[in-house]
């Protein structure tokens, strides 16, 4: 399993081979599949997901965000988006590496 | 294998939707095993792969899945490696989108095998393990097996797949609990499922064999608490905890024909793996009907859902949209009924059936009846 982290604004966040993102047609939203488990998200933590790119630094993805929700103060959207993956990453379905 | 856990990790509201969307499949390819382990999860009769459905007809119900919404696929058995064509069953599932999870004994399986289900996007793969103790672990098994189950999981490891080991857990082998978290963390496992043999089918009829005293069940589960903590980040342990011993009866299934359905190695469609046991329901075949046809018309989907079928208590308790009334089949192997309130709910008028297996527990020690083709 991969190691327990603590997600720091300058990571490169990824998805582990075990987790995958897609859009279900069928329920019509995004979904992570993982061993077992099945996370449904809601439309931000969607659209969040989808600029995981295993390229772009949190910081970069936080920048993203606030291009498209330019009324959002940066501070309540980057404790927002950390504490939303930090979640997923103390189950072993997101990585820094 | 485990139930589906749905987890909403971003606090989305539930929406109400009239159409009930399943999340997994489970596909048991064939019912053929070199293991003959007693408390297997197949149905006391036995597929012969004479009546086996063929490659075409498993790819069609895939394709369905993913219409109707389903998630994941996982490939059982039986041993699902004796099927040759697993990794083109494997391929196409990965390719429409389908998570893909191989169930496996581990015992037929070689490296290059195991590469080409990779190549094929196999997404996981889960081991069960009998026991740490190899001789006993054959003995439960029925087949000398045990070192080349530990290859295989860290062959597993070598060509990147993630590994979950399966441990069935009962009083012949509790006593090495401990050991089996060790071990699944040696292996480089990611998650451990610590599940306790649940009576129906083979394992109800070695039940006296396996159900632990209440004394090994409070000792196993002080153990999992404490190796949850240690292991933190580094194995996830689910915890299957035998129903004798509850007050409320599991939730089976999420709900019958709620996120759920298995098709047998003949291609019929059933809510649950042991749903056969249900011998006055008709279940439908893939050969006849379709996958999207099955879960939404059949009178054998239809026949448990929701909360119309259910007697009191059922019917005014609180918690009937919870565990849904509990197991059928456990209601129907203990009471005859198979609408009856499932006996290992504090509620149920029949939880007096439980008295006798469990004053017999841990006091006998009978022989495995092994699981074999009648």
């Amino acid at each position: 399993m991969s190691k327990l982290i603590k997600l720091d604004i300058e990571d490169v966040p990824s998805l582990p081979r075990h987790a995958k993102l897609r859009y279900d047609h069928a329920r019509k939203k995004w979904i992570i599949n993982a061993p077992e488990r099945v996370f449904e998200l809601d439309d931000i933590a969607g659209e969040v997901m989808q600029l995981i790119n295993g390229k772009d630094t949190l910081k970069q993805i936080i920048d993203k965000l606030l291009v498209k929700y330019e009324d959002a103060p940066r501070e309540q959207v980057t404790d927002d988006v950390i504490v939303m993956l930090q979640s997923l990453a103390d189950k072993g379905f997101l990585t820094n590496e | 294998m485990n139930e589906i856990n749905k987890e909403k990790s971003f606090s989305t509201p539930e929406k109400k939707s009239k159409t009930l969307i399943p999340y997994a499949m489970l596909c048991e390819l064939t019912h053929r095993c070199p293991l003959s382990c007693p408390y297997c999860s197949n149905p006391v009769e036995l597929e012969l792969k004479s009546n086996e459905i063929s490659t075409d007809l498993w790819k069609t119900a895939l394709s369905d899945g993913v219409k109707i919404g389903i998630l994941q696929a996982h490939f059982s058995g039986g041993e699902p490696t004796a099927r040759k064509d697993l990794e083109e069953l494997v391929s196409h599932a990965s390719k429409i989108g389908l998570y893909t999870n191989l169930i496996t004994s581990g015992v037929l399986i070689k490296e290059d095998r195991l590469k080409n289900l990779y190549d094929a996007g196999l997404d996981h793969v889960q081991v069960s393990i009998q026991d740490t103790d190899p001789k006993n672990s054959e003995k439960i098994a029925g087949f000398k097996g045990h070192q080349k189950k530990i290859e295989t999981c860290g062959l597993i490891r070598k060509v990147g797949l993630p590994l979950t080991v399966n441990a069935v857990m009962h009083r012949q082998n509790l006593h090495n609990l401990k050991n089996m978290i060790e071990l699944a963390v040696e292996l480089d496992a990611e998650r451990l499922e610590v599940a306790q043999v649940q009576y129906y089918g083979w394992a109800l009829k070695n039940q006296t064999a396996f159900l632990p005293t209440r004394e090994q069940l409070d000792k196993a589960t002080t153990i999992v608490e404490e190796a949850r903590i240690k292991y933190k980040g580094i194995l996830a342990i689910d915890y299957v905890v035998p129903d004798y011993y509850a007050k409320k009866p599991k939730s089976c299934m999420g709900g019958w024909g709620r996120q759920f359905l298995n098709i047998t190695p003949a291609g019929k469609v059933l809510p649950c793996h042991a749903a056969e046991s249900l011998n006055f329901l008709n279940f439908d075949n893939l050969k006849e009907k379709s996958l999207a046809w099955i879960w939404e018309h059949s009178e054998s989907f239809n026949r448990f859902r929701g909360t119309d079928w259910m007697p009191e208590p059922c019917q005014s308790c609180d918690r009937r949209e919870i565990d849904w009334g509990g197991c059928r089949c456990q209601a129907f192997a203990l009471t005859g009924n198979a609408d009856a309130t499932d006996p290992t709910c504090e509620f149920s008028p029949y939880r007096n059936v439980l008295e006798e297996p469990l004053s017999k527990a841990g006091t006998e020690n009978p022989d495995f009846i092994y699981r074999k083709y009648s």
